[in-house]
């Protein structure tokens, strides 16, 4: 396949990102935020056919709907999922969803509730929402646009709202349904594949060296036996983004600058 | 024939300093604003409130009526975060309990079926759990011995929730794609004061066509209040979208003096129609378009 010279930082992104579906079947895709809904889009319209995915709100569509203004577009509306049915699907496990955490720490646990103390918050942000259960019940990815030290902290997270592979916290064991997949920034991807479940570098986007995402990293960071360099979207992937997924580019706005994605 | 029908300051009245109150609806979507604005005009203190958070948790807070929110998040959708809840829980103005939004609703069912708890994985391991001492956990009796947050009630004193048509016998029509958690907080409360777009007869509610549209029993319901356009400025989805624009207004403040501004301008009203007539009149509301995600 053909690859585009010229690709952005966020089409970078989101090609990476939609390799967090591959392979999966009939799995809610969720995708919270503009980048990993257009991964989940793209995952669908090219090697994960069978996903299910929301309109964002309480229909499940059968084909991306394009961000953006709709010009006419009238979604593939195929079935129903009202929170009730959201609760009782990923309670049960069926769904992989990618996030946007504030904070990570090097067990994987997250953070959207508040930053500084607890009780007398620097940061009120939105509430631990369904972190801690999505991630007791079902795969989960993580997309962090800002990739340094105050994203990826050293010692926990201020308050542990999605759970991680911490021992201390699970002394009898990780609930079974806790899964930790795929983190995308803007320097990398890593996985949790490294010794007890520890994060790895699986990639490096093009121009980013493994010290360079080491610096901006609160704890070691491991590297894949096999690490390489983040793929670059191919022509059918840049088409699919451009033409169909995001015709509005609001891709554009996703990181300061929309930088290339190769920065060699 | 039983008649619920209550004006808004009736309903204020059955309410008392202390109690516990759920509020329906989710975020930005059919959230029962005319009563919440009641509340916040009322001499009530020290509340607590349960809710799947949208403006009026922030309206609440600005006006000093909460002592405790029981949330999972508290949200404006496109303005994600409420810079009056913002300000109030960065000043530790208001007591928390921070729940993941399932064991919200799980606790509510707990209280509903009347229960000491209900079992789940859901916040097991995480901070909700460090932060909220008071939850324990249980042991499956079972082989697999497995450890479960034993999530307690959320029992309610009353709960405010927002319908399209009810008659004044408390039968009620919720006719959104989405009916949230509604019913189970109805179930889960003491008392259920319900603001409807339009109080019609039995008949017209045309229950053979809109079986599906039923949130729950008449005998949940302890009172009714005709509010058109009541849940303005979140949406109530199919028959008025949500006032970005007025939210956008709401979002931009912050401060107390821009809640006092805010309170002058839409809250501290005659009445609800002269709220309606504030924010650009029935015809502007009727227009507002469903959001795009």
């Amino acid at each position: 396949m053909t690859t585009e010279s010229e690709y952005t930082l966020a089409e970078l992104c989101i090609a990476a990102a939609a390799e967090a579906w591959r392979g999966e079947g009939e799995t809610l895709a969720t995708g919270i935020g503009l980048l990993p809904r257009l991964a989940v889009g793209l995952a669908v319209l090219t090697f994960s056919p069978d996903l299910m995915m929301s309109d964002s709100e309480n229909m499940l569509v059968s084909e991306p709907i394009p961000v953006g203004p709709r010009k006419g577009y009238k979604p593939k509306f195929e079935n129903w999922l009202p929170y009730d049915r959201v609760f009782s699907l990923l309670w049960s496990g069926n769904r992989h969803a990618m996030v946007g955490p504030v904070q990570v720490d090097r067990f994987g646990q997250t953070n959207i509730s508040v930053i500084g103390d607890y009780k007398k918050p620097k940061a009120a942000l939105l509430g631990v929402r369904g972190f801690p259960g999505n991630t007791a019940s079902h795969p989960n990815s993580m997309f962090v646009p800002t990739h340094n030290t105050r994203s990826f902290v050293a010692g926990e997270v201020d308050v542990v709202a999605g759970i991680g592979y911490n021992p201390a916290r699970f002394p009898k064991g990780y609930p079974k349904g806790l899964d930790l997949r795929m983190i995308v920034t803007d320097l990398a991807v890593m996985d949790f594949g490294g010794a007890n479940h520890g994060i790895q570098v699986r990639s490096l986007h093009p121009g980013v060296t493994f010290e360079k995402v080491q610096e901006n990293t609160g704890f070691p960071l491991l590297k894949a036996a096999n690490m390489g360099t983040t793929p670059a979207p191919t022509a059918e992937q840049l088409k699919l983004i451009r033409e169909r997924l995001d015709p509005h580019n609001l891709r554009a706005t996703v990181f300061k600058d929309n930088p290339a994605g190769d920065r060699r | 024939m039983l008649n619920k029908r209550l004006d808004i300051d009736s309903v204020i009245g059955r309410l008392s300093d202390g109690m516990t109150i759920g509020i329906g609806g989710w975020a930005t979507r059919r959230k029962p604003m005319a009563l919440v604005r009641a509340l916040v005009r009322s001499s009530l203190k020290d509340l607590t409130v349960v809710s799947y958070g949208g403006p009026e948790v922030g309206m609440l807070a600005a006006s000093g009526k909460l002592k405790k929110l029981v949330f999972g998040f508290v949200s404006l959708d496109h303005f994600p975060l409420d810079p009056y809840f913002r300000a109030a829980r960065q000043a530790a103005a208001l007591e928390v309990m921070e729940l993941d939004e399932g064991m919200v609703y799980w606790g509510l069912r707990t209280a509903a079926m009347g229960m000491p708890f209900l079992p789940t994985r859901v916040g097991i391991g995480s901070d909700v759990l460090k932060n909220n001492p008071d939850i324990k956990l249980v042991t499956s009796p079972y082989a697999d011995g497995e450890e479960f947050v034993a999530m307690p009630p959320l029992k309610l004193d009353a709960a405010l929730i927002h319908v399209h048509a009810a008659d004044q016998r408390g039968n009620c029509i919720v006719k959104s794609p989405d009916p949230f958690f509604d019913e189970i907080m109805s179930r889960a409360a003491k008392q259920v004061f319900v603001s409807a777009e339009k109080i019609v007869s039995t008949e017209e509610l045309n229950i053979p066509e809109n079986t599906r549209f039923t949130p729950f029993e008449r005998s949940l319901v302890t009172g009714i209040v005709e509010a058109p356009f009541g849940a303005h400025p979140t949406g109530s989805s199919p028959d008025y979208g949500i006032d970005m624009g007025h939210l956008k207004e709401y979002a931009g403040g912050g401060t107390p003096e821009a809640w006092a501004a805010y309170r002058q301008k839409y809250v501290d009203l005659k009445d609800h129609a002269a709220y309606i007539a504030a924010v650009g009149g029935k015809e502007h509301i009727s227009a507002l378009p469903a959001p795009i995600y």
